[in-house]
């Protein structure tokens, strides 16, 4: 039956009619129903104006009819308005003498009321709940329960009429409240009621019920377990099962009891026995031994979750000798079981891995098989994971696991997995016999895979194998601009051949936090300071960064100004040029940096200025060819898409050995001062909001950025020193983005030479700090 | 919608009476063209879920007067929702005595197509309706 909503609303209509056909109107109320349960959605007017519509049916004296009234105010009671005007008819109908209604009507009052009128209908409940009427009784004793949601304190005063109603003879109302936790509940039989109480209390509650098992609670759970009734066997077994502190010898009884439950013909039962041993067996598998022979029968149970609950049970209590028989039997089913079982299966075989360690072959195969397979993300990562554990600590079964993840990220989708994968390999492949029988499917990765995967390659460079340097290079051509970073830099660095550089350079991490630098960082940037930034005031990784805030002990003086400072100095030979009067002030100036080496034909400098929106470049040229006369000597400078070149000077003519300045005025773009506010990108997944993002990290070489195409700052750090920091006002990474790569070389030159010296400076003494550019 | 359609394509197929899925314990009961499930938490017990869905069973049994199929079910969807009711209220079993819920709905499916009913049964159910009333 295809139902259209408006369809249903426009036939409700007649509801307003007199006289009522119940009918008739019964069957639209119960379109209307069915509407609602599906899932379909009626907005707050057609919703409102329905209920009000369906009130008028209180008019007919249709017993069914009323009943669905009922049912419909208690669908609608969130979705229409001003459902509270039904309350009065409906506190007609709980006390009238219709029992039929009296139940229901009751359930639906509490669906409409709220916590101020709860006071108002708090004598009809009490009343209610004492009522000799089974069916009035338990109504209002549910409908207490969920009152206890929405008015806690009102309804604990009724527990006195509840405790009168756990009196009754009536089983099927027994309610047991609990003033502490302040639960109700309606159970089927005394005994289950108690049982049941135990779930719902907390484990401290539970200690102070049962403080020995000689407690008269004890043996009352204990008498439960011969109860005719399943339900409550089965409910008293749990009990004892989720006992704190319970001995073997007290669980014995329970174990039994399910042990029983193994071989009953009904499904559900075996399901709730399988499952609860399961639980036992995590604690004490010694107590579950005994129903090993119950738990083989139940794997090849035609019901699989039955069967998986009961593998994973045995291999949490089998014996060495019994895993190469169980494993065989779950991989004749794994493939039927859902994702959820699987993980579960998955990490018993885990635990088992570390039990029995000399079974890794037997357990590595059926991990590999299951990583064939298909499963969701949850489920390979399992795998993996396990696999990844005996690979590093079993040594035995460590070059079989690297073979078989090898084979798995040649066709996996996972790029977290396959970053993993590849970074364990470049871990523990050097300590395998062969390691290069890996750099295959490293290289393979490297030039197939995604960029995430490429930039996580750079962990194998323990290898001492020539060959790796090769895909370097083809990496420094790759599309994608953190690839290109990191593999300049590693290069570089192997290029050294300094085992020691090495060590420092790629190995190592960074052992301060990453949200505390940034905020050091941006911190430094706000404040010029004489001082080179010191990478001791950032706090260590281990500490949250807002438990560190007090400790940023970032000392922010303004220099004195006693003696003219270089950057006074050069505050006022800026000023003196007309086109960079209007600047404002400067902020920072940088160290000279060289840009060319020291043979060329001419000899270049730079030091920039950073001012509040521009940075002025000043490139001290000196020729050093003695037969020739540079003319308008400029630099060019390539911005990226924010920043704008405003202006060059140009030196007028270098003569030989006679330096020269020319500059270069560059805009920054406007969301780039660094005086902003922190803007709060969408998405934006780090906490700390700084304006310093970061973006690629080698293992000693950093580069943040406030946008990415914007300036660039990188930082070189050492141990827990900062041996420098670079400020590159154009973003390097938007030069490559050039097709040809040799275009940028230019840039790539002095990255790479400025890194070079940098080293260079290192290596021969303790950290110079040249300071940073700006 | 999307729970449903998924408890269903996991459970039809295996024709499995219990299941796991989602963190939730499922029970399962089918009748001809109809299948009837009981979610719970998997902390509830099982065989309380079980007992909620042979009352649903039976009650929907005696209600659909043994016709417990899809057709009959929509047709009387209103005495369907009200033993529901009956059963259980916002989460909380009220009810597991089949009986008990059958007497409280006291509904019983309509007699729709005289041609499917011999005349003894349609006298029967007039004598019937004629008896409540004069109670009444």
């Amino acid at each position: 039956r295809h139902l259209e909503k408006s369809a249903v609303l426009q036939e409700a209509r007649i509801f307003n009619e007199t006289p009522i056909n119940p009918r008739r109107c019964l069957h639209i109320l119960t379109k209307i129903l069915y509407l609602l349960n599906q899932g379909e959605h009626f907005g707050t007017t057609e919703a409102t104006e329905a209920f009000f519509a369906m009130t008028r049916l209180f008019q007919s004296n249709d017993q069914t009819l009323r009943r669905m009234c009922y049912l419909t105010i208690k669908e609608m009671a969130t979705i229409s308005e001003d459902v509270i005007i039904v309350t009065s008819s409906l506190t007609k109908d709980m006390t009238g003498k219709e029992d039929v209604y009296r139940g229901p009507a009751i359930r639906a009052l509490c669906r409409i009321t709220d916590g101020t009128m709860l006071q108002a209908i708090e004598r009809y409940m009490k009343q209610a709940i004492v009522d000799k009427v089974s069916g009035v009784s338990s109504s209002a004793l549910v409908s207490s329960l969920h009152m206890m949601k929405i008015s806690h304190d009102v309804v604990k005063r009724w527990v006195n009429e509840a405790q009168e109603a756990a009196s009754s003879d009536n089983i099927m109302v027994q309610v047991l409240p609990l003033s502490h936790t302040g639960c109700f509940s309606v159970c089927l039989c005394f005994e289950l009621c108690i049982l049941h109480l135990f779930f719902l209390l907390s484990n401290d509650a539970l200690c102070i019920f049962i403080t020995s098992h000689e407690s008269p609670l004890f043996d009352f759970i204990e008498s439960c377990l011969r109860n005719k009734h399943e339900m409550v066997i089965y409910e008293a077994a749990s009990a004892i099962i989720h006992l704190p502190n319970c001995t073997a010898r007290e669980l014995a009884p329970a174990v039994s009891v399910l042990q029983l439950f193994c071989s009953s013909p009904k499904p559900a039962l075996r399901y709730a026995a399988v499952r609860t041993l399961n639980k036992v067996a995590m604690k004490h598998p010694s107590a579950v031994t005994a129903c090993n022979l119950d738990l083989e029968n139940l794997i090849t149970d035609s019901n699989r979750s039955i069967a998986t609950l009961a593998i994973t049970t045995l291999l949490k209590t089998g014996s060495e000798s019994s895993v190469d028989r169980l494993m065989k039997q779950i991989s004749s089913f794994v493939s039927e079981i859902s994702d959820e079982f699987k993980v579960v299966v998955v990490q018993a075989i885990s635990a088992l891995c570390q039990k029995y360690p000399r079974k890794h072959s037997v357990m590595m195969t059926f991990l590999s098989n299951m990583l064939r397979d298909d499963g969701g993300f949850e489920y390979k990562r399992a795998i993996v994971d396990c696999i990844i554990s005996i690979v590093e600590e079993n040594p035995e079964g460590k070059e079989a696991g690297l073979a078989h993840l090898c084979e798995f990220i040649e066709d996996c989708e996972h790029t977290v997995l396959a970053t993993k994968i590849l970074h364990l390999l470049g871990k523990e492949g050097p300590r395998t016999p062969v390691p290069s029988k890996y750099i295959r499917f490293i290289f393979n990765r490297v030039v197939l895979e995604n960029e995430a995967v490429r930039a996580g390659y750079w962990k194998f460079l323990g290898y001492r194998d020539m060959p790796l340097l090769c895909p370097l290079d083809r990496c420094m051509m790759d599309t994608d601009d953190e690839v290109r970073d990191r593999a300049t830099f590693y290069l570089n660095v192997l290029q050294q051949r300094q085992m020691a550089l090495n060590a420092t350079y790629i190995f190592n991490g960074l052992t301060v936090s990453v949200p505390g630098m940034e905020k050091a960082l941006h911190q430094y940037t706000l404040e010029p300071s004489e001082k080179p930034f010191d990478m001791k005031s950032i706090p260590l990784a281990m500490a949250p960064v807002f438990e560190q805030k007090a400790e940023i002990m970032f000392v922010a003086t303004k220099p004195e100004k006693f003696a003219p400072s270089r950057q006074d100095i050069f505050q006022e030979q800026l000023a003196a040029i007309p086109e960079f009067m209007d600047l404002g002030p400067l902020f920072k100036s940088s160290e000279p940096v060289q840009l060319t080496e020291a043979e060329t034909e001419y000899f270049v400098r730079c030091v920039k200025h950073v001012f509040t929106n521009h940075i002025v470049f000043q490139f001290d040229c000196t020729n050093t060819l003695n037969d020739q006369l540079l003319e308008k000597v400029t630099v060019q400078m390539e911005p990226s898409e924010s920043h704008e070149v405003l202006c060059c000077l140009p030196a007028p003519s270098l003569a030989y050995n006679q330096p020269g300045i020319c500059y270069t005025l560059v805009r920054l773009p406007d969301d780039d001062s660094t005086a902003g506010t922190n803007p709060q990108e969408g998405g934006e997944r780090s906490k700390n909001a700084s304006q310093l993002e970061l973006l690629t990290v080698g293992a000693n070489l950093w580069f943040f950025s406030k946008m990415k195409y914007g300036p660039v700052a990188s930082a070189i750090i050492l141990g827990n020193c900062m041996v420098s920091f670079f400020f590159f006002p154009n973003s390097h990474l938007s030069f490559f983005q050039n097709s040809s790569p040799y275009c940028t070389s230019k840039v790539s030159v002095f990255l790479r030479d400025a890194i070079t010296l940098q080293l260079k400076g290192k290596i021969l003494a303790p950290p110079i700090s040249p300071g940073p550019l700006g | 919608m999307a729970f449903e359609k998924n408890v269903f394509n996991k459970t039809s197929r295996t024709d499995s009476e219990i299941a796991f899925l989602g963190g939730m314990t499922i029970v399962c009961k089918s009748s001809t063209d109809l299948f009837l499930y009981v979610v719970g938490s998997s902390h509830e017990n099982e065989l309380m879920l079980v007992s909620v869905l042979t009352c649903l069973f039976e009650s929907l049994n005696h209600v659909l007067r043994k016709n417990v199929e899809k057709r009959w079910l929509l047709e009387n969807m209103d005495g369907a929702f009200l033993v529901l009711d009956e059963i259980v209220d916002g989460g909380v079993i009220l009810e597991s005595d089949p009986q008990q819920v059958i007497q409280k709905v006291n509904f019983r499916a309509d007699d729709s197509s005289l041609t499917e009913q011999s005349v003894a049964q349609v006298l029967q159910s007039a004598k019937e309706q004629i008896k409540w009333s004069l109670l009444k």
